[in-house]
């Protein structure tokens, strides 16, 4: 990306209609006022896709669709969907279908407006789903902060159920399947879907190793299980109306459909976007009336988090990539779960590598040593330097850590490890050390944050925010 | 021998033989594996310890705490992998010693020790640690960690036997999962998360498992700890010698350790065919009884009504006058010998030679009224691995969490991992039951029924008849006779001929005292028939090897009605007891663990016992007072030593022929005793017993693992671990008789009535009632009649 040559100036999107928008599949009852209800939903085309599927189509041709839109699953992973159900053994009976809304990265908050304001739409998705992977039963795991979520979900589930859209031979077809509501304790590591699936069977969320648990062969109550993401099911019924071709059309033909991000931090105009896939560049996403309209001020971006906390950080260099997945996973991050997370120039880049680090020492599970013992270390490290109390050795001591949890510290990132939490607090602590190592630098020997930057209040740490001009 | 084609193949090259193993290279080094094995083991048989502490060969792998990283080559190049949770395969290509793996491993223990105190030189674990030993072979030398460490309360209770310190704690799983997985007493888990982590139990619900102190000794640093072994010790200060527990009859394997001629703790020994490493805390902490202030060091002889210490010439003198006083008044069958299975093989031998052949007479038992007859040790035996194998595992016996709880280790085992199914008979629902295939509840007595009706079943008969069965066979209920029981266990036997038995009999060395001679002659009588016939005089003089009548023998007035009535009576025992304060002279025995010899366990298993302590003040093991008191009536046994002892074992006993000193010493699991030829099989009686009327309650009394036997009583670890003797009725029952939890009534049998505290107990089958046995301050044994086939007693509200 940093070839010598001068790069080409970027194109200006802060005009109107610069950037190409696309349909809205699933995001289309967002600002419906009724658009959670069943009427609402019903209303809006609802549940065609649900009797559509059931009444025209066998499992395997809704299994088909899915695989013709190679849609990727939104989870974070990025792998095809249709290519997961594939991975369930033929001939194991009972299955069960998980669906993961646990969704809790610091930054996202798609799957929260999909359950919040369309859960109609996740529930016709679900029970499609269902029938294609010939589930028995469907957990539907939601976050245990998430009410609203719950709520409207459990009403939406409720009035299904009273409309013959879930339960005792649906829509007077063979098909039946129960769809229950779970949720959680809160703990992010429970999105991971091993641990999802303890959590569900009332254990520990603590990440099951794989091998030998790969959900699709030994998942919920060791049967084959499916675990999708709450988007990746919402999609679903869009795709079953109007085909896979058609969700393959969309976008870009590595990423296919529209997908969904939720953008925070110093952007104008923070949000939840669904944008094509793979057309669309973070300055475009950034700038764009349409989506956050331009960082806040008028400042530059400094840094910002492309897929959620766990993501490598990118820089101004990174700006003009396409969300595209393989693109983003060749620049050495990726879009993960498509939660981004924008830092402009006066963002303090120690405070912020703590912040990140600090939520995963706090949501590791302590199942595995380097993780448990590991994030903390490095959260203690980076908030002594915050606190002026920093040594010259602590940056290498820092990245020599993150060494024990990561060998290598490369992306895709290798990992000693059960699962990928302990190497994500490793990202933070890369990126912002290898990039502005002179920022730590300058803490440890001043004991303060170079200048120009704010350092929000940290508990623990004396002073509260601080503006050093 | 023909030229026809078909007979070719007995021609033909034989087929080279089918590869069984699997050829893998561990750090260059060539290695056939056992196919199933995991990397961590195979490198291990190869001779590359690779560093560890979640794993443990004898519970599910969980790759918790990483430190077993290796690299494995793999398609895609080498992979970094916890070889605890990574199975071998053909072609695999290992290597421990890589920058990476050293790398990744030294990351890993820097880690571990980051927020462990270091606070060695006041910890019990230090000198055999696997943290302080692993932290030196495998660890970075120092610690870059200079944050504050995790602080708790240090250290806390997790039961009245464990405490346990959360700073030591490196959340290796091992003792949680033990819990869960190996004892099934899922009470201690992780709470909280990350950092904070931490082992507790669940609030007000201790870690009351009967199996906590396996946790002590499998915990990788020193988290938790043992009250009785807590501070008393420096691992380099032990020394130790291996032996079996013979508190009861499964022969568990163990180290005993010991510092300055003082017993401090046992450990268990992973001895695969029986304990695999595991022992209850029962076996585990009575070696505090040894310790005991009250141990009997010195012979005592009754004068003017009082026992008073003596030397031992004088003592045995006195009782070989008794013993021929008895002779002279009523012939050698007015002398009854009971017990012998507290002591070694050795001791059983010369006991039964002195009873039999020096004294003359039949009436020798090593049961007190509480056991089968002798008979069960004739059938067909099975081993515990045969049990823990068989498709079928038929339990009509009592409850082997409570009197055999490694063997319900073993079989739970079993059950869970699905080899087997168990089919219960129970007349008290109890620790195997949450385990059984089918557990059937039957009302005291009526037990031929309930495995007639079970045998007519078609699941059941199919399920006998698919594969290996074995039936673990013992008492049940101590307020009936074994009558019934025989009846059942013959039933079994007929309709599933092929099925092997397991003898459930409780006490360390019965069945190797009754193999060896301890039990009735031609004629002999049992020990209900001995004492009643002692209560009428008949029996003259009764010798008590190690046994305690009024305690053991569930007829308490016939326990006492016998004690009165006997004229003399000789006891010999290591501790005192109510027996000992009656008898007329008391012969002092070293306890376990101040004797060397030989055990034999359930299966017919012979063993070492080791000694590790020199006795009491001048007490001496039970076969040499048999010789001696054989000596003072005037017969040379020629037993002068433990050799002599088992050489003499094995020239006169088929069982044990081939036991020897050297058979043992080559095979530290122990030697298979032959089941005796000379034994007669049990023969199932026919059983008469009364319709219960349905106003009564029809009596269940079995034994709980902690009791006030004497080797529990003189623990103070576990003395207060007894509980009460209250009467468990199950509530609808309960609320029948007008009473509720905790409420006094009074129960009345054909025997005597008693007040007790009611417990309602939704495990109690309706129509009977529960009364735990010999517990402190327990009445129950008055209740009982020995000689009713069943107790029936009827229940009132005071």
């Amino acid at each position: 990306m940093s070839d010598a040559t001068v790069p080409p100036t970027p194109p200006d999107y802060t005009q109107p209609g610069r950037v190409p928008t696309g349909p809205k599949l699933i995001t289309t009852r967002f600002d419906q006022p009724d658009g959670y209800t069943y009427d609402g939903y019903v209303r809006t085309g609802g549940y065609t896709a649900l009797r559509k599927a059931l009444t025209e189509m066998t499992p395997e041709q809704v299994h088909q669709e899915v695989k013709t839109s190679e849609m990727q699953g939104r989870g974070g992973a990025g792998f095809p969907a249709g290519t997961k159900w594939g991975f369930l053994p033929p001939d194991v009976f009972p299955r069960y279908l998980v669906i993961n809304g646990d969704e809790s990265e610091p930054g996202t908050y798609k799957d929260r407006k999909l359950m919040e304001l369309d859960p109609h739409q996740l529930i016709e998705g679900v029970v499609i789903a269902a029938y294609a992977v010939r589930a028995a039963q469907a957990f539907l795991y939601v976050r245990g902060e998430m009410a609203l979520a719950q709520e409207r979900l459990a009403q939406a589930l409720n009035d299904a159920y009273a409309h013959n859209l879930i339960g005792r031979n649906i829509l007077g077809t063979d098909f039946s399947v129960d769809v229950v509501l779970t949720w959680g304790a809160g703990a992010y590591i429970v999105g991971e879907e091993t641990a999802l699936i303890e959590s569900l069977e009332g254990e520990r969320g603590m990440p099951r190793l794989k091998p030998p648990y790969f959900p699709a062969s030994k998942g919920l109550y060791l049967q084959p299980t499916i675990v999708n993401n709450v988007e990746t099911l919402s999609n679903v019924p869009w795709i079953v109306n109007q085909s896979g071709q058609a969700f393959h059309d969309l976008g870009a033909p590595t990423s296919t459909g529209m997908r969904i991000f939720a953008v925070s931090g110093h952007v104008n105009h923070p949000g939840v976007f669904e944008v094509p896939n793979g057309i669309t560049t973070f300055r475009m996403l950034f700038d764009a009336p349409e989506y956050c309209g331009g960082v806040r001020d008028g400042r530059s971006v400094k840094a910002f988090i492309p897929g959620g906390a766990s993501a490598m950080w990118f820089f101004d260099e990174h700006l003009d990539l396409p969300l595209d997945k393989p693109t983003i996973d060749k620049a050495g991050s990726m879009l993960g779960s498509g939660a981004i997370v924008v830092m402009d120039d006066t963002t303090d880049m120690v405070a912020a590598c703590w912040n990140v680090v600090n939520f995963f020492s706090r949501e590791s599970c302590g199942k595995c040593t380097p993780c448990r013992e590991g994030t903390t270390w490095l959260q203690r490290i980076l908030k002594r330097i915050l606190a002026g109390d920093g040594r010259p050795e602590d940056i290498d001591l820092l990245m020599d850590v993150s060494e024990s949890i990561s060998p290598g510290i490369a992306w895709p990132p290798r990992q000693t490890t059960i699962c990928p939490l302990g190497p994500s607090a490793v990202s933070p602590i890369a990126s912002a050390v290898r990039r502005f190592r002179h920022e730590f630098e300058h803490y440890i020997q001043h004991g303060r944050a170079v200048d120009g930057v704010v350092t929000p209040p940290i508990h623990g740490v004396h002073g509260g925010a601080r503006i050093h001009v | 021998m023909s030229d026809v084609k078909t007979d070719a193949p007995a021609d033909a090259a034989p087929e080279p033989p089918k590869k069984t193993t699997l050829s893998i290279t561990v750090d260059g080094r060539a290695h056939e594996a056992q196919p199933g094995q995991l990397v961590i083991d195979a490198c291990e048989d190869a001779g590359t310890y690779v560093p560890r502490f979640c794993y443990h060969h004898r519970m599910n792998p969980v790759g918790m705490c990483r430190q077993c990283l290796v690299e494995v080559e793999g398609p895609r190049g080498p992979m970094m992998v916890v070889s605890c949770m990574t199975p071998v395969a053909e072609g695999q290509v290992v290597r421990t010693e890589t920058p990476g793996v050293k790398r990744a491993q030294e990351g890993v223990l820097e880690m571990l020790l980051a927020n462990h105190p270091l606070d060695c030189p006041v910890c019990d674990k230090g000198g055999e640690c696997p943290l302080q030993d692993q932290a030196f072979s495998h660890g970075p030398g120092e610690s870059r960690y200079v944050e504050e460490k995790r602080h708790y309360e240090k250290p806390i209770p997790i039961s009245d036997l464990v405490l346990l310190d959360r700073e030591r704690c490196i959340l290796c799983d091992r003792c949680t999962r033990f819990a869960d997985e190996v004892a099934g007493d899922k009470l201690i888990h992780f709470i909280s998360r990350g950092n904070a982590t931490q082992v507790n139990t669940f609030p007000d619900e201790p870690f009351a498992s009967y199996f906590s102190g396996n946790t002590v000794q499998i915990c990788p640093v020193g988290a938790l700890t043992a009250t009785p072994y807590r501070f008393k010790a420096r691992p380099w200060d032990l020394t130790q010698v291996e032996s079996t527990c013979t508190t009861c009859a499964v022969g568990c394997r163990i180290v005993v350790q010991g510092s300055r001629d003082q017993l401090l703790r046992y450990q268990g020994v992973d001895s695969d065919p029986v304990n695999w490493g595991w022992l209850c805390d029962r076996g585990r902490f009575n070696f505090e009884a040894v310790n005991s202030d009250q141990r009997l060091g010195t012979p005592l002889v009754r004068e003017q009504g009082e026992l008073r210490p003596t030397g031992w010439s004088e003592a045995l003198a006195r009782a070989a006058q008794l013993i021929r006083e008895a002779v002279d008044a009523g012939g050698p069958g007015s002398v009854a010998v009971l017990g012998g299975a507290r002591g070694t093989n050795e001791d059983a031998f010369a006991w039964a030679r002195l009873a039999h052949d020096v004294i003359g007479t039949p009436h020798v038992s090593a049961q007190l009224g509480d056991g089968m007859p002798v008979g069960l040790l004739a059938l067909n035996r099975a081993t515990i691995d045969e049990a823990a194998s068989a498709s079928t595992i038929v339990l009509l016996g009592p409850d082997l969490k409570e009197e055999l709880p490694v063997l319900y280790l073993r079989l739970r085992d079993a059950a869970e991992k699905r080899r087997s199914r168990i089919l219960e008979f129970t007349p008290k629902p109890g620790g195997m039951t949450r385990y059984a295939w089918k557990s059937i509840g039957y009302e005291p007595g009526t037990q031929v029924g309930a495995v007639h009706a079970a045998l007519a079943n078609d699941e059941i008969a199919q399920q006998l008849g698919a594969g290996n069965v074995v039936i673990v066979a013992g008492r049940a209920n101590l307020a009936e006779t074994s009558a019934a029981q025989v009846a059942a266990l013959g039933e079994l036997l007929a309709a599933v001929p092929g099925a092997k038995v397991l003898p459930a009999l409780r006490r360390g060395n019965v069945v190797g005292a009754v193999q060896l001679g301890m039990r009735p002659g031609k004629d002999g009588m049992d020990s209900r028939a001995a004492l009643a016939a002692a209560a009428d005089g008949t029996v003259e003089c009764l010798i008590l090897v190690g046994s305690d009548p009024l305690s053991d023998v569930p007829d308490a007035d016939l326990a006492r009605r016998a004690m009165a009535g006997a004229r003399r009576i000789i006891a010999v025992d290591a501790l005192p007891s109510p027996s000992t304060a009656l008898a007329d002279v008391v012969l002092a025995a070293a306890a376990f663990a101040e004797k060397s010899g030989t055990t034999t366990n359930l299966e017919g298993r012979v063993t070492t016992v080791g000694q590790k302590v020199t006795a009491r003040h001048t007490a001496r093991p039970d076969w040499m007072i048999a010789a001696q008191l054989a000596a003072a009536l005037g017969t040379d046994l020629g037993l002068e030593s433990e050799a002599d002892v088992l050489a003499a074992m094995a020239e006169l006993n088929d069982s044990y022929a081939e036991i020897s000193a050297a058979a043992l010493a080559a095979a530290p699991d122990g030697v298979l005793a032959h089941v005796p030829t000379t034994l007669d099989p049990i023969n199932p009686p026919t059983v008469a017993v009364p319709d219960r009327n349905s106003y009564d309650f029809r009596l269940v009394v079995s034994r709980k693992l902690y009791d006030a036997a004497v080797g529990t009583a003189h623990s103070p670890s576990l003395a207060h671990l007894a509980g009460g003797a209250t009467i468990h009725i199950h509530p609808a029952d309960l609320d029948r008789v007008g009473a509720a939890d905790g409420d006094s009534v009074k129960v009345t049998s054909k025997r005597a009535s008693g007040v007790f505290q009611a417990t309602s107990d939704t495990t109690v089958l309706r129509g009977t009632a529960w009364v735990p046995f010999n517990q402190p301050g327990g009445t129950v044994g008055e209740l009982i009649d020995a000689t009713a086939p069943v107790t029936d007693i009827r229940i009132e509200n005071l």
